[in-house]
Order: structure tokens, then sequence, then C-alpha cells
């Protein structure tokens, strides 16, 4: 079985990001990019996978301009076998995505896919859902737990009243959460063998996709500050200023 | 103008969240009909019935997965000029998957309305604000923190089962639902919370101890949650849950930008931490700067 795994390139999780003085966009250049950590835990998840024998072949998809390549890199000296690019200049809708993911899908006849629940950029956990719909396979979101076996995913899912298990029939999009597992780190023999490794390059055209923007971004601007606080010298002082000044407690 | 909202209440009373998406739909005005995968005699669906602003009510009792709601629903969307879900794990879930069957793109987490098609949304876990202006039908998570929960009573809406649509390709299994008797976090009007600083399941007493004494729910850091101190679903953050209560005890906890994402909405933050430089400091209202084990006692015996 041929196990599709999506990853995007975003700013990396542990840099401050900066909005651009006029507010039209973010300001990127310059600043460390990564692979968005959801994706690493989908790359690694396959390997998992295909360590246990349950697939054959790992393949890694991503969305974007040349950059991109070294997050897939990343991948191929993690343990995934090929990688594509769908060439794609500034950022797409996670609905263009999921339509170029599921044709994608379709070309290499995957029978999973794995991918993040969300990017730590967009913020939209949305990419997996739109994927699964568009190939009418089902999904399993969140999931903190996978096991696969006779054509089936069992899968714990994350939810907001505890764990869920849902079993479903295969192919599947599966989003990953944190807890799934601990991505491994690249070794460098790995990283040198994953140059000569395959990484095709596609185009919206070559897949029949025409990249649509119905919701547009208008402005970015800075969340609302919160106004200083202070500093308390006792929990006498916090009690009485949680009574009497923020009058939370009674 | 009507406005659809698909959204769950999986306990007797009718949950916040969707008080809350309602308030979100009762800004953009207009009709609202509710789908819910609730029973018809269900307390949740009573006391929807009867709020003011909801004309019909959809239930779908049997659908359990995201596949069986969005099959049953997705013929039913092209009278709705808007479609929104509350931004829990069961919204999340389910609007992306109808969107896409749509053909729609979606907004996720709207935390304020500008306009019908205007909208405020969060990005960069919670670092920047983006206003986003939609063309066409509006499919949109609202964020439940960041609206008041709907109640004015009104007539009765009508209520009609659904027959289920199944694919039959996703199966619920089973649910494992940790037993507590505290407030659920996202509704809490106060919420303490540990963080790695606690350094061990046992020592979480002394939080649980400390929120008992307050009525509050209690939360923690990502840290805390992968060190095994706690479930999972009592995560706050960027990648948990986003709370906004009145008071919010963050105790310690560092103030990574990924926890404060999802607590930074809170009204009043109290941090205490031994180490004076820990950025929770920056956005909390009033600073402790103490050794946890010694003041999160006192505070106990001190409160109430």
């Amino acid at each position: 079985m041929k196990a599709l795994v999506a990853v995007k390139r975003v700013l990396d999780y542990n840099v401050k990001p900066r909005i651009k003085p006029d507010g039209s966009a973010m300001d990127l250049d310059n600043l460390k990019m990564s692979m968005n950590p959801f994706c690493e835990i989908a790359v690694e998840e396959a390997i998992r996978l295909k360590e246990k024998g349950v697939v054959s072949e790992v393949v890694v998809v991503t969305v974007g301009d040349k950059k991109s390549e070294e997050q897939l890199r990343t991948a191929l000296a993690l343990g995934a076998d090929s990688a594509i690019r769908v060439d794609s200049e500034g950022e797409q809708s996670p609905l263009t995505i999921a339509k170029t993911l599921a044709a994608v899908a379709q070309k290499e006849a995957a029978e999973l896919v794995i991918m993040g629940k969300q990017a730590i950029d967009g913020d939209n956990n949305q990419t997996g859902q739109m994927l699964a719909a568009r190939l009418d396979w089902p999904q399993a979101t969140f999931a903190s737990e996978v096991s696969i076996n006779e054509g089936k995913a069992n899968v714990v899912r994350e939810i907001d009243g505890g764990l869920e298990t849902l079993a479903v029939t295969l192919p599947a999009v599966i989003t990953t959460d944190l807890r799934l597992n601990e991505p491994r780190f690249a070794k460098l023999p790995d990283i040198m063998k994953a140059k000569r490794k395959p990484l095709a390059v596609l185009s919206f055209d070559e897949l029949n996709i025409e990249p649509s923007n119905t919701v547009i971004v208008e402005s970015i601007e800075p969340p609302a500050q919160r106004s200083g606080g202070r500093k308390v010298a006792s929990v006498d002082e916090l009690v009485d200023a949680l009574k009497n000044e923020a009058k939370v407690i009674s | 103008m009507s406005v659809l909202i698909i959204a769950d209440s999986p306990n007797e009373a009718l949950a916040k969240s969707v008080k809350q998406t309602l308030m979100a739909a009762y800004k953009l005005g207009g009709e609202v009909t509710v789908a819910i995968n609730a029973q018809a005699e269900s307390e949740a669906v009573k006391a929807l019935a009867a709020m003011a602003n909801v004309a019909n009510i959809w239930l779908v009792p049997e659908a359990r997965t995201a596949e069986a709601i969005v099959a049953t629903l997705e013929d039913k969307c092209n009278d709705f000029c808007h479609i929104l879900g509350p931004a829990t794990t069961f919204g999340k879930n389910v609007l992306p998957r109808l969107a896409a069957k749509l053909d729609k793109e979606m907004v996720s987490d709207v935390i304020e309305i500008l306009s019908v098609d205007r909208f405020k949304r969060p990005i960069y876990a919670g670092n920047a604000i983006a206003t986003v202006k939609v063309s066409g039908q509006v499919i949109a998570t609202v964020r439940p923190t960041a609206f008041d929960a709907y109640d004015d009573t009104g007539d009765a809406a009508s209520v009609e089962t659904l027959s289920l649509v199944d694919t039959g390709k996703a199966q619920f299994v089973g649910l494992q639902a940790p037993e507590s008797t505290r407030p659920e976090l996202t509704q809490a009007d106060i919420v303490v919370s540990g963080g790695r600083g606690v350094g061990s399941a046992e020592n979480f007493a002394i939080i649980e101890g400390l929120a008992d004494k307050l009525g509050a729910a209690v939360g923690a850091s990502r840290a805390a949650v992968d060190a095994g101190y706690v479930p999972n679903d009592w995560q706050v953050g960027q990648t948990g849950k986003v709370v906004a209560p009145d008071l919010y005890v963050a105790v310690g906890i560092s103030g990574a930008i990924q926890h404060l994402a999802g607590m930074k909405g809170s009204k009043t933050i109290v941090a205490i931490n031994k180490d004076e430089e820990a950025p929770i400091f920056e956005v909390a209202d009033f600073g402790l700067v103490a050794d946890l084990f010694q003041a999160v006692p006192e505070l106990s015996d001190k409160v109430k």
C-alpha cells in the first residue's frame, strides 16, 4: 500500500512572527523556515507504518515554491521514498491545496494519506478534511493512535470530551495530533542519500487545478495588547487584589 | 438571510458552545436553523427549541461521524447564506468536509463579525489577526469563547428528525471520557492550570486542590501533558483548547506563545512562577514570583 504524506513549509515555531508595516501580509524575509510540526508527525507515522510492513512506499508531497524542496528533502532524509512538489507561488487556499492533493493521490494510486491536523501559520485545520471530502474517502482527524489491518484503520482521536475511537475503511485520510508519535531526527548519511532520491515537480495545469481564492485576506494587524499588569509581593496581596480589585473571587 | 448552524451537544444540557455560536448567528441576523446530533426528547433540544432566534431544528441523532453528518446535510445547504459551526473538535472535523463537498472555501475560528461577509480571525498562534472577506456563501467555524452565550427565549422552533444518510466508510467504535465533577474547561468561569513546574502527576493534586476550592476547571500546558502529569484533553493552547474565563491562574507555566494562544482572552490572568523572567508575567495582570509548592497551598487556604 502506498502512503502519501503532505507537508508544508512554515515559519519555524520558535520564531516570533512579524507583520509587515503596511499590514498587508506577514514578513517572512530572512526568517528561519521549517517543516510544520504536525507534518513532521505525519512523516514519522508513515515511516513507522513502512517499518511495520503495513505501507510499502511513502511519497511526500508539498504545494509551494522551489524553496519548499528543502522540506521535501528533509522528509526524504527521514525515510520517505520519493517526493513531489506542485509548483505554486504564494499562499493557496486550503480548498485549492485539497483539490491538488486529491489529484496527486489519484495519480499516485495512494490508499492512505497522512497529514498534519493544522499548519501553525494559517491555523486553519481544514485541508485534510477537505481532501477526504474531495476523494470521497473517510477521515480520521486529530489522531493520537493509528493501527491498520485488513483494509481498515482504527484511529484514536483527541476530541474535546476525551478520546474517541473510529474505524475507517481504507482508502482514508488521517490527520495527526501532537501525541501520535515523537518524530525522529535525520542522520547525516541519510541527509546525503536523500539528495539522490527522486523529486518530481508538477504544475497546477498538469493536474487540471484552477486555484481559487474566495476568502481574501484584506489586512493583518497585531492582536490587542493586554494592559501591563503588576507583580504582587505575597499571597495575601494576591488574594486582596483578586477580591477587591479584579473582583473575580468573593 | 438565513443561517444554518451545525453543532453537537454531547451532554444533557445545551452546550455553551452552541449558545455562543447562536450569538454569532444573531449578529449576522436572519432566520436560524440548527442541525444537531441530539435526541428529540433531550434537555438540550428542548432548550434550543425555546430560543428566540431559532426557527427550525434538524435532528440527526444517529450521526456519530463527520461522514454521516455531511452526507445527511450536504443537499440541504444551498438555501443558506451562512453555515456556521463552533470551533470545537466537532465543528473543526465537520465543517471543512462539508465546505469541500459544496466546493466552497471556509473561514476557521472567527473571533469577530465585522459585517455579513467580513470577519476577523487569529493566525500564527494568535500573534496576528487577519481580516478576511468572503465572496459567496459563507462557511465558518466561530471561536466560542469570543462570543457571549445567546440566551433569549421566544417562540418554539419547529423540530424535524432527518433520516440519516451514511457512507458506511467510518464507524464510531467508542469513547473514553475522563470522569470529572469539575466544570468543563472551555465553559468554566475560573481555570487553574499547571505546567512543567508542577513536577509530577502526584504534585498536580496541589493544582486540583486550588481548583476545587475556587470551583474551577483544571487546565495544563503542553509540557505537563507530554510529561504525563495529566490527560491531554486538559491542554490549553494553540493545539489544545482555547479558554477565556474570568480568572485564569497559571502555575509553573513559562508562557510559550503556543500556550498564550489558548488563554490570552481571559479577563484576569494570574501567574505564579519562581522564574521572574518567565514570559507569562508579560500577560499576567497579577504576578507572584514564588515557589508554587508554598504559594499554591497558602492560596488555597486563603480563598473562601
